[in-house]
């Protein structure tokens, strides 16, 4: 592990029980993630892609292994403690946008500033420089349901790095928007990592989607493999 | 569909707008004097915006609880300052006045000899009779509690709840047929010092068998507290005494007052021992004792009261649960979304037992107020009713029940959305 590794998975292991089968997704994955890195995880349905980025997330535990984060483990973190932790360092963007519909835009994304110490005129001031970089200024006291998938996401994307994140992890960003919007929406993500240096990790099934990224790992039963296996 | 829901929502709008228009205005105001963007400011930094806005997501389903609640507390608050009226008429009986009535039921006579003989006991500052005449004004229905009474003595026992000027009681001393009526049956029937009046009884008759008798009305009397009952009128036993028609010299009952309440039990043992196996026994108790009882004779309104509120709460807190049930269930995904933002279960928690507070301190404040505009109604009214009174106590008591509505209706969505695991919320859509 250098200093330049934001996020170190060692032998990370993942099971669920459900009923009395014991289902087992990782056992023993190693994964590595560099500071600035853009990184697309593709791979079949079903092949613990949104698990992995929920361990990344510290939304999920795993069962076993270990999960270090710029230096410090993670996957001891008590309940409360995992939360403050998510709120400082994990920006996320989800499928469907997850926003709340009785929000307008703006508190939207003043949502994770909320548990900061930032005052009212300084959670201003970031909520319209985040609305500005998405290109939303004009939309700031708009009702998010009022708007159209690729504005949600962009709100979601301002809501996601407000808080100025180190990483950004994306499930199916684009998985409801149509090819031009979705361009747009990784456009943004690709500047939000060459310009800004966020780190992201993006689920996709898009092989157009994981272009944008700098390096794509194939996931395939709870396994990275090499891509010319997969296909 | 669509234009019958429209209109319905204009008809409510309409029928609740004197509820909503002051605050409509004051939202205006807020709006252009720039005390909103304030206030929203706030709101947003405690958290409490999203409780609010999530409270008022679904306007129409927030109307109909707010309503339920709204009446609960309207019930609740009128019905209550009625149970304090009653409850204040025993209060307020004075606790060195006892009455002396007969032994067998207190609507059966006894001896007018008996006064001087009391009189004199140890014990007694002064003592002064009744008779209940089942007086009415104009119509049967118009009943008045009308005494006649031993006006010399009358005030002796009864002019610290009862305050007349000083040329009024002389005034009724010296009218054979003076009349002295409370202030508030005075407003009700619109009568003036001086006005000539007919009375009629619905037990007696006068010798000449008609049942009028006639009145000089010579002072309207106050209470010295406002609680207490100015309903009744007092005339001259002698005036009823020698005109009716049944057997007379028989009194009502005895009021006595005492030199100190510490008395009260040594004079009531002298009292009903002095006429003991005689054919008139009597029976004395405290006024409180008697007023009580009298009020329990009526049927037991505190249990009625109690039954009524009691109802009223278990409705709302049925409809208020449910609904609060339903409406963080339906947010189960966002829940999991200011989870994953890093919002913790305890704080979810609290946002959820916030909206459930400001639900019911909302609408039962609101519920108090109109509470106070009926009482204000009810004491203004054409009708005989005892002076109704919001106290401090039982806006405390009303509030604390806001709480408590708010906590029980509030609990269990909150545990479960303190519960709620991310994963599993986010996996439902
Ligand atoms: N909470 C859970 N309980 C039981 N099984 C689960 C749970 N979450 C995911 N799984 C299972 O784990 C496997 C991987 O799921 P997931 O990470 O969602 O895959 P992907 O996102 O790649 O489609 C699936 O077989 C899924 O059924
Ligand atoms: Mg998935």
């Amino acid at each position: 592990m250098t200093d330049e590794t934001l996020y170190s998975l060692q032998k990370v292991s993942k099971g669920f029980v459900k009923g009395k089968e014991k289902i087992t997704i990782f056992d023993g994955l190693d994964m590595s993630i560099e500071k600035g890195d853009f990184l697309a995880i593709m791979g079949p349905s079903g092949s613990g892609k949104t698990t992995l980025l929920n361990m990344l997330g510290g939304v999920d535990q795993p069962t076993g292994g270990e999960v270090w984060f710029d230096g410090s483990r993670v996957d001891k973190l008590s309940e409360g403690n995992l939360a403050k932790w998510r709120a400082n360092n994990i920006g996320f963007i989800f499928q469907f946008y997850n926003l709340m519909p009785m929000l307008n835009a703006a508190k939207n994304v003043e949502l994770p500033l909320l548990l900061t110490n930032l005052n009212s005129k300084q959670r201003k001031k970031s909520v319209e420089a985040a609305l500005e970089l998405v290109g939303l200024s004009d939309r700031a006291k708009h009702m998010t349901n009022e708007m159209s998938g690729g504005q949600q996401q962009r709100v979601a994307i301002a809501r996601a790095i407000v808080s100025d994140p180190k990483l950004l992890l994306c499930d199916e960003p684009t998985g409801d928007l149509d090819r031009a919007t979705a361009d747009e929406i990784l456009e943004m993500l690709q500047l939000l990592n060459r310009e800004f240096g966020k780190t992201i990790v993006m689920v996709t099934h898009d092989p157009a989607a994981a272009k944008y990224a700098k390096r794509t790992l194939h996931l395939d039963k709870g396994e990275f493999v090499e891509k010319d296996l997969v296909a | 569909m669509n234009g019958v829901l429209t209109l319905l929502k204009w008809v409510f709008r309409i029928i609740t707008a004197p509820v909503w228009v002051p605050f409509w205005i004051l939202w205006k105001l807020g709006e252009v004097t720039g005390l909103n963007a304030v206030i929203e400011a706030i709101a947003m930094s405690t958290g409490f915006y999203v409780v609010y806005k999530n409270l008022t997501r679904k306007p129409l389903r927030l109307s109909l609880t707010m309503l339920a609640i709204f009446v609960a507390f309207t019930i609740y608050g009128t019905l209550t300052a009625f149970q304090n009226a009653f409850d204040a008429g025993v209060e307020l009986s004075a606790d060195d006045r006892l009455v002396s009535v007969n032994k067998i039921n207190f609507t059966q006579p006894l001896p007018i000899s008996y006064v001087n003989r009391v009189r004199p006991m140890e014990g007694v500052a002064s003592v002064t009779h009744l008779n209940w005449f089942g007086g009415y004004y104009q119509d049967p229905q118009n009943v008045i509690v009308t005494f006649a009474v031993d006006e010399g003595s009358f005030f002796d026992v009864y002019g610290e709840d009862l305050v007349m000027s000083e040329e009024a009681k002389a005034a009724w001393l010296g009218n054979r047929q003076g009349l002295i009526v409370g202030e508030s049956i005075a407003r009700l029937n619109g009568w003036e010092v001086g006005q000539r009046i007919p009375l009629n009884s619905n037990i007696f008759s006068q010798q000449d068998g008609s049942s009028d008798w006639d009145f000089d009305i010579v002072g309207i009397y106050t209470g010295s507290d406002p609680q207490i009952d100015t309903n009744s009128i007092y005339f001259h036993y002698k005036y009823f005494n020698e005109t009716q028609s049944f057997g007379g010299n028989f009194i009502g009952f005895m009021a006595i007052k005492t030199e100190d309440p510490d008395l009260n039990e040594a004079v009531i043992k002298q009292v009903d021992d002095l006429f003991a196996n005689s054919p008139f026994e009597t029976e004395t108790v405290p006024e409180k004792v008697f007023n009580k009882g009298f009020i329990e004779q009526i049927g037991n309104i505190r249990l009625i009261l109690s039954s009524v509120v009691l109802a009223a709460f278990f409705i709302i807190l049925v409809i208020v649960g449910n609904s609060m049930v339903l409406a963080v269930r339906e947010r189960t995904s966002e829940i999991g979304v200011l989870k994953t933002l890093g919002f913790t279960s305890p704080r979810i928690f609290r946002m959820v037992l916030g909206e459930s507070f400001l639900l019911s301190i909302m609408s039962g404040s609101l519920g108090m107020l109109a509470a106070m505009g009926m009482i204000g109604v009810v004491n203004n009214a054409p009708i005989q009713l005892p002076t109704l009174i919001m106290t401090p106590d039982l806006a405390i008591e009303a509030f604390t029940y806001m709480a408590l509505l708010g906590f029980i209706t509030g609990i269990i969505p909150a545990v479960n959305a303190l519960r709620l695991n991310i994963i599993t919320a986010l996996s439902r859509n």
